[in-house]
């Protein structure tokens, strides 16, 4: 058993003549903060498809939570969590409904979930609406919401893909005190972010630009490496440099 | 005459329970690059649809170029051009057939116009014969501002046309305003990237559907209240927990890589903070004051907002 949440090396996918991801190759320890950063279309989407056990690599190797991408995709599926923008909780069901439900999806008992979800809606504050229907929760609680139930059968990784896109500036805050408490329990958490001032909560973060990771590091060794003093700037400097655009 | 007025204008949802746009007015000057900055769920896109005449508002009144949005909207229709924030094109017709249809809609040619959207146009040119549901993001992103622009409108309105669209394209977007702005164009953009703001002329911060402040970027952040310092620690998330439960300290949030601060006591400077972080043992220390940005005009704004909203309960 290694300690390494993700170890992927030359991982490729191709479609045809186009090589979306290009032999990547990079490690994240459990319990890191990991930004995965690239212009749309640098194949981020792609990449993570893969390492979410959704999707087969052309070729290389990588293994998430300790199983292969090409033989144990459904013991992956099983040993991580995902929430995205596109809120993906059922509207038409209570707070508790939904955590019930993905409980169940994940194989914990009844007596678990009950014991866990008490205890998560009442951290998140929610204690009052665990029982209106989440369509009616605003905006943000829902993201907050989503994260918690993402990670509700306590996986070893968790995959955000850009989580707080939209989302008000308090609120962003909110849901980063979140992350940094989950990564605090031992979760491993790769997360996509346009924002660049999230990217300098991250632990490590990598930029892909055109199917390809061009920097890797904390983010003040970065700003070292591109002699500058934002984020912003050594995106710009790196991503500009594409060749192709998309999503 | 302005380009845009409203007048306590109010939207609601589900027979009045859901409260989009709560009393808003603002004005929109002629040739002025305006920014309707706030989150998902502000009420952004609902003052969008009731300017470009697709949505009636519950009470209030609001014009286009002079012309009132219920009784005139005919008028109105054929001034504006509108990007909305879903991609509203067709998918099925290419990029040619697109531009070609929105023109002859609005009877005119895509040569009549040329020069307004020549340097948008020429970037996907090269792909005239893709089905507009086949291009890449920032390509349908240039597309639907193409079309916004084939009849030369006077008032241009767009709805988050960055969301979701990476820090480069983005740039480039606001590029392509700026040389709009050139030809005398009004334009209203809305987006929640609160860097964005900076780039407009004048903005209105709204939240929950109300506006919290109209004015230009640089009086916005000239109205913040306090000394605003930035600091920063080795281990920056345990310090951030503790300043924010010191009773010595009235705000604190991240803020990328340094947190942003304010102090309760207006005579405390920087070396109080400093002591202050040697009392929680912080290492590798530094603080120092900074200018405040919009998203800390906007934090700001939103918490004496919620303040007076849970002291009226």
């Amino acid at each position: 058993m290694s300690e390494k949440a993700i170890i992927c090396k030359d991982l490729t996918k191709q479609f045809g003549d186009f090589k979306a991801v290009n032999k990547i190759s990079f490690d994240v320890g459990q319990g890191e903060i990991f930004g995965f950063l690239g212009a749309n279309g640098a194949g981020k989407t792609t990449a993570m498809r893969m390492l979410c056990g959704l999707s087969f690599p052309t070729s290389g190797e990588a293994s998430v939570a300790g199983f292969n991408v090409y033989k144990q995709q459904e013991k992956i599926k099983a040993n991580i969590g995902y929430m995205s923008q596109k809120f993906s909780l059922y509207e038409n069901l209570t707070t508790f409904e939904n955590i019930e439900f993905y409980g169940g999806v994940y194989g914990l008992s009844r007596k678990e979930i009950k014991k866990r979800g008490e205890d998560m809606v009442t951290m998140l504050g929610l204690a009052n609406e665990a029982k209106k229907l989440v369509g009616e929760l605003p905006l943000g609680w829902k993201q907050k919401l989503a994260f918690s139930v993402a990670i509700f059968h306590r996986p070893k990784i968790v995959f955000l893909d850009e989580p707080t896109g939209g989302v008000d500036p308090v609120t962003r805050r909110q849901f980063w005190d979140l992350i940094y408490e989950a990564a605090a329990d031992g979760i491993t958490v790769f997360v996509t972010t346009h924002y660049m001032d999230e990217a300098e909560y991250c632990n490590r973060i990598s930029i892909m630009v055109d199917g390809k990771v061009e920097a890797l590091d904390t983010p003040a060794s970065l700003k070292k490496e591109f002699n500058t003093s934002s984020m912003d700037e050594v995106f710009y400097q790196l991503a500009r440099r594409a060749q192709r655009s998309g999503d | 005459m302005s380009a845009v007025s409203l007048e306590n204008i109010i939207k609601t949802y589900d027979n009045g329970k859901v409260k989009a746009v709560n009393n808003v007015s603002f004005e929109v000057e002629q040739g002025e690059l305006f920014g309707l900055i706030g989150p998902d769920g502000a009420g952004k896109t609902s003052i969008f649809r009731i300017l470009t005449t697709v949505l009636l508002a519950d009470k209030g009144k609001a014009t286009v170029q002079g012309k009132d949005v219920v009784k005139d909207y005919q008028y109105i229709r054929n001034k504006v051009g509108y990007m909305p924030g879903k991609f509203s094109l067709y998918q099925d017709l290419t990029v040619a057939e697109n531009l070609n249809f929105f023109a002859t809609i609005f009877k005119t040619t895509i040569e009549e116009n040329y020069s307004l959207i020549k340097d948008i146009y020429e970037q996907i040119k090269p792909f005239n014969n893709r089905p507009a549901g086949k291009l890449s993001g920032g390509m349908k992103q240039k597309l639907a501002l193409c079309c916004a622009l084939i009849h030369k409108p006077e008032v241009l309105f767009l709805d988050e046309p960055t969301t979701g669209v990476d820090a480069v394209s983005r740039k480039e977007f606001w590029e392509m305003l700026k040389r709009l702005k050139e030809q005398h164009i009004s334009i209203l953009v809305s987006t929640p990237y609160m860097d964005e703001a900076s780039l407009c002329d004048r903005i209105a911060l709204i939240q929950n559907g109300n506006i919290m402040s109209v004015d230009t970027p640089k009086n916005i952040i000239a109205q913040f209240p306090e000394r605003l310092y930035a600091a920063k620690a080795k281990d920056f998330y345990g310090l951030l927990k503790q300043f924010r439960s010191d009773p010595a300290i009235s705000s604190c949030y991240a803020f990328g890589e340094y947190m942003h601060l304010t102090l309760k006591d207006k005579h405390a400077d920087e070396t109080f903070i400093s002591e202050l972080s040697g009392k929680y043992g912080a290492e590798n220390f530094e603080v120092k004051i900074i200018t405040p940005e919009i998203e800390d005009s906007f934090i700001r704004l939103m918490s004496e907002n919620s303040n007076t909203a849970s002291a009226k309960n």
